[in-house]
């Protein structure tokens, strides 16, 4: 193509050379860097053990949806031959707890899997909003409790470490604390959905006007308006047990806490920001959940969390903690950082 | 993001309002006040623009927090922004509107089964009467919307009202309230973990 060709055609994107809303082509320059980047995760993975698995892009949906209802947000769909429904994934953990249920029937836990894969999400969200992404990430089954959580926030740490990065923290939170507390409240169960996704979005205003109409006793409320509001370093956890010194709030704040220790033991804790509002919007975790910032950035990196009943739902009952890292995020907040140098 | 907090601060309606709440707080606002023009100011810490900017710039991260309207807030539902605060101030509220001689939303109803209305609230309009049952053909508008009824563009509007002054002026009366407005602080959400402390002392300075 000559150099007038392209700009007759530049002028106007035709469907024969556009892409896919939120899909986008890397160049050399780019795709060296991304490379990089991600080979450094990699190898962080793992020498830590975590053996690098490969699983195809497109499932059935029927496997999809029975690792979580809402697929994760799997929105693009095929048929094949037979006129089954595939959908290309949406995160990697589903898939490898289908390949840990399947090709792991028989195998001793722990077992330890890391991954350097692309999954697709549909968003609503505005124009260019990425919809194909590359995630870098972790899997751990078989290891229950802090000591499981502990290793995944460290080994996520150590690989945004290789990846360049020096600024980040990991935020902590207890996935299923609010749920647990609304129940202990005896809140109707009809209204904890609304309530939990009024958090999700940090929605402080809304989340209190909803508090306000469930007439519940003033030290229940208050609790319930106050928890999202605490973050910080584990002097909230102690904050949090003199503010709500109820049995459901107990046993999460100990396991937090037992978390802290444990990851002071790896030399991370201080990298730790607990946040007893953190709620992910994945259906499955089931105890801690992670999310990942860099100051040099508004957004998240990457996150994750505890899943314990989701293999199980696949045909084999073990606990599992996960974290996944946007590539092209992290490779966002390596530039970043390096312009504050 | 720097290690000292950036607060977006909304130009027009909530400005004198935000500049009060700010002295209040301790910062020093006498150079905003002063300037008309500028748009940064970066000895205190302070960004100004249109308040329908406010979550964008939030969202990303170039303002820690902000302080915009609801009417915002519910327009951009889509912005990753944590609401901190009702700040209680610039209230006013969003309204369908129609020509107070007779009913035409009704009559359009009736007869054509549709109605068209004019908005700079696309979103929160077509759910409203999404919501509601009825069809509605959503016409965005930038300037005054009041004007596109009084010339047979529309059969109502919905907009923000705070007094029902300009309305009336324009012949036009509020038939239904869709949701109350006012000043909210918001969050960009990774600052409101890394700059913990910062954001609640402002939230604790307010809510003092």
């Amino acid at each position: 193509m000559t150099g007038e060709d392209r700009s007759v055609a530049g002028g106007a994107t035709t469907s024969r050379t556009r892409l896919p809303a939120g899909t986008r082509d890397v160049l050399p320059e780019e795709m060296r860097e991304l490379r990089a980047i991600g080979g450094r995760m990699r190898q962080t993975f793992e020498d830590a053990g975590y053996g690098e698995v490969h699983t195809p892009a497109l499932e059935y949906e029927e496997v999809l949806l029975r690792g979580d209802v809402g697929a994760a947000g799997a929105r693009y769909r095929s048929f094949d031959e037979q006129g089954a429904v595939l959908a290309l994934r949406s995160d990697m953990t589903i898939p490898i707890a289908r390949v840990v249920a399947t090709r792991y029937a028989d195998a001793g836990p722990p077992l330890r899997f890391s991954y350097l894969a692309h999954a697709w999400r549909a968003t609503d969200r505005g124009i260019g909003e990425p919809r194909e992404f590359l995630q870098a990430g972790i899997e751990l089954i078989g290891v229950p409790g802090a000591e499981g959580d502990a290793e995944v926030v460290a080994l996520a740490v150590a690989a945004l470490d290789a990846a360049g990065l020096r600024r980040h923290r990991v935020g902590v939170g207890d996935g299923a604390l609010y749920r647990r507390l609304l129940a202990s409240f005896r809140v109707p169960e009809e209204a904890h959905l609304p309530l939990l996704e009024t958090l999700s979005r940090r929605d402080l205003v809304g989340l209190e006007g909803q508090v306000d109409q469930l007439e519940l006793a003033q030290d229940e409320h208050d609790l319930l308006v106050r928890l999202p509001q605490l973050r910080g370093g584990r002097d909230v956890l102690d904050l949090a047990e003199s503010e709500a010194a109820g049995a459901p709030t107990r046993a999460a704040l100990e396991g937090l806490r037992v978390l802290h220790d444990l990851l002071a033991e790896r030399g991370v804790a201080d990298r730790v920001i607990f946040d007893l509002g953190l709620v992910r919007e994945l259906g499955y975790y089931t105890g801690a959940v992670f999310e990942v910032y860099d100051p040099a950035v508004g957004f998240t990196l990457g996150g994750g969390g505890r899943y314990d009943d989701l293999i199980g739902r696949f045909g084999r009952d073990l606990p599992a903690c996960g974290l996944a890292l946007d590539v092209q995020r992290v490779h966002l907040a390596q530039a970043a950082e390096e312009a504050l140098r | 993001m720097s290690d000292r907090l950036t607060i977006a601060v909304p130009r027009g309606a909530l400005f004198g309002g935000t500049l009060d709440l700010l002295d209040r707080l301790g910062i020093d606002t006498s150079e905003v006040r002063s300037n008309d023009r500028r748009l940064l100011f970066a000895g205190v810490g302070i960004v100004t623009m249109r308040p329908s900017d406010v979550p964008t710039y939030v969202e990303h991260g170039s303002a820690d927090v902000g302080i915009t309207g609801k009417d915002v807030l519910l327009e951009q539902s889509q912005r990753k922004v944590y609401e901190l605060l009702d700040l209680g101030y610039g209230h006013c509220e969003m309204v369908v509107a129609a020509p107070a001689r007779g009913d035409p939303i009704g009559d359009a109803l009736r007869r054509l089964g549709r109605v068209r209305i004019a908005t700079k609230y696309p979103r929160v309009a077509g759910e409203h009467f999404a919501a509601t049952g009825r069809q509605a053909e959503i016409v965005e508008v930038k300037g005054s919307v009041e004007l596109a009824p009084l010339t047979g563009l529309v059969d109502g509007i919905v907009d923000l009202t705070a007094t029902g002054k300009t309305l009336e002026e324009n012949n036009l009366r509020a038939v239904e309230t869709i949701a109350a407005s006012t000043a909210r602080l918001i969050a960009n959400p990774v600052a409101h973990k890394l700059k913990a402390e910062q954001i609640d002392a402002i939230v604790e300075g307010i809510r003092t």
